[in-house]
């Protein structure tokens, strides 16, 4: 199990815009360097990426939902 | 009917400005803000505060209906919207209006007629005021282009009269090079959009980017001078100056008169800006758009004449004359105003809201701070990224520039990273310093590492 945290406070987004699947599904395959997520963060928007690779378990927060830094967003194992 | 309970649709350092500016004038300040402003400095310095909605400025501060019902239950009688936001929107000031409340700006008319840029430019030719030089319309044919170009005077541009996004653009700089490039671009034109209409205007290749403060109250209007904004990054105004030390006098009266032109033209009301562009080789002038509202960068204005901008905005929509004559407004010295905002220069500008740990604020004689932060203050993430601005005024432009390298290093920011270094990099480059800049001179500056060298040596 590993746990990707959010590296900024701002808004959490689960898809690169309302009409786009997730970045990822349980099960997917996760690479070093996936999008997992983006953050709004004052109104520009910022990748948030896998730092290890594994398999893709749950987005751990609420499509566009407030998060602060350091808050887990998704989990992989 | 003067104003005497004034609601503040907006939030971050310019509410606290006309928090500030009404209770100085005696009014009733009601603060309103989000789920995530709660502990804003403008909703403590308020006298009274109310929640309009979640942090997402969708739900609160550009929710009308939100608005109204808020200022309604507060028993407010005037609704200032500050900069951005609702500011520009036809719809709220009418709304506001139907409501029965006064709102703190121009006509939802005015608005709507000079937030569209056609409208915009037909009621400066109407009032004389000089615009880029263009066709009337398209044009159809390489001929037709090459006639209004001699006519217009060249470099000139050729666009796609249905484009966008910059696809069919051409520069060119004499008779042949338009005899070249207009058949390129309306193929393109053709091919992007299936119209190879042409719209043709002068070029204005490094153009200063200067504007005019005016003030109206709805018969009768005067200027406050100009501002010098050319140091822009994505459009985004850095820096600023007040006034332009480029212009002559009568280069400098020509243009503020004409600004008060459109502004009589149009009966405005409450403060507004002017857009020009400037071509300094040419020493010309032409009118881009106006502004609606109070601006970011008001105070380089009020340090420069010692108006008080915000003051008499409220004053005029409340029904009051202009407080002040024309040849009762005169300029003094020189102003600058920068830009703090919570991103990291040296990382792109990449956005960066800490949690302020110290906070100790320039002083001094000249030195004003208009900001919005206190120790121990979570910069909310959900909203732009200006956290104030520092401004100094002083004798001379130079002086100025000194003062501000003073005021920025006596600044103290912990917690959070901000953009202090990249105006003490400006400050100290040769360029800045001999005001010697255009509108397309910041970011290649930038890409060139110009930041990161002083930065580092700093």
């Amino acid at each position: 199990m590993s746990d990707i945290q959010s590296p900024l406070p701002g808004t959490f987004y689960h898809q690169a815009s309302p009409e786009e699947p997730p970045f990822k599904s349980e099960g997917d395959d996760v690479a070093v360097g996936d999008v997992i997520g983006l953050i709004e963060v004052m109104k520009t928007f910022i990748q948030v990426t896998a730092e290890t690779s594994g398999v893709f378990v749950a987005y751990k927060v609420d499509n566009a939902s407030p998060v602060t830094a350091g808050d887990v967003v998704a989990e992989l194992k | 009917m003067a104003i005497q309970r004034l609601f503040i649709a907006n939030r971050g350092e310019i509410a606290v400005r006309i928090v500030r500016a009404a209770q100085a004038l005696g009014i009733h300040a009601i603060q309103a803000h989000s789920e995530a402003d709660t502990d804003m400095l403008a909703v403590k310095l308020a006298d009274e505060a109310v929640c309009i909605g979640p942090a997402p400025s969708k739900d609160s501060y550009l929710k009308i209906d939100a608005i109204l019902k808020a200022a309604k239950d507060t028993g407010a009688d005037a609704i200032h919207p500050g900069y951005g936001f609702l500011s520009e929107s036809p719809a709220f000031a009418r709304a506001v209006e139907a409501a029965g409340l006064i709102f703190v700006g121009p006509s939802a008319d005015t608005i709507e007629r000079m937030g569209d840029k056609v409208a915009a430019r037909q009621a400066a030719e109407a009032a004389g005021v000089p615009v880029v030089p263009g066709s009337d319309g398209r044009v159809e044919d390489v001929a037709s282009a090459v006639a209004v170009a001699e006519r217009i005077g060249f470099p000139v541009m050729i666009k796609a009269a249905a484009g966008g996004g910059g696809r069919g653009i051409r520069v060119a700089k004499t008779v042949e090079e338009l005899k070249t490039l207009a058949p390129q671009a309306k193929s393109e034109a053709e091919a992007a959009f299936g119209d190879g209409g042409l719209y043709v205007e002068r070029a204005i290749l490094s153009p200063r980017h200067i504007e005019v403060q005016i003030l109206g109250d709805g018969e009768n209007a005067v200027h406050c001078y100009e501002r010098e904004c050319s140091l822009q990054r994505r459009r985004q105004k850095v820096w600023e100056e007040a006034g332009a030390a480029c212009l002559d006098d009568e280069t400098r009266e020509a243009l503020c008169a004409s600004a008060v032109a459109l502004a009589k033209a149009v009966n405005y009301r409450g403060a507004g800006t002017l857009e020009y562009l400037y071509d300094e080789a040419a020493n010309q002038f032409f009118f881009i758009e106006m502004n609606t509202r109070i601006q970011v960068e008001h105070p380089v204005t009020e340090m420069l004449t010692g108006v008080d901008l915000v003051a008499e905005m409220i004053q005029v929509c409340g029904g009051a004359k202009l407080s002040m004559t024309q040849d009762q407004i005169t300029r003094t010295g020189h102003a600058i105003e920068v830009r703090l905002c919570a991103e990291d220069p040296f990382m792109n500008f990449m956005p960066w809201p800490g949690q302020v740990k110290t906070l100790k604020e320039p002083t001094g004689e000249g030195v004003r701070f208009d900001h919005f932060l206190s120790e121990g203050y979570q910069i909310p993430p959900f909203y732009d990224s200006l956290l104030g601005k520092v401004i100094v005024h002083a004798e001379t432009r130079d002086a100025a520039i000194d003062k501000l390298v003073t005021a920025l290093t006596e600044m103290e920011i912990e917690g959070t990273k901000t953009t202090a270094p990249l105006h003490l990099a400006l400050a100290a480059d040769p360029a800045v310093r001999a005001g010697d800049f255009h509108t397309q001179w910041l970011e290649p500056w930038l890409e060139a590492g110009n930041l990161t060298a002083k930065g580092d040596a700093a």
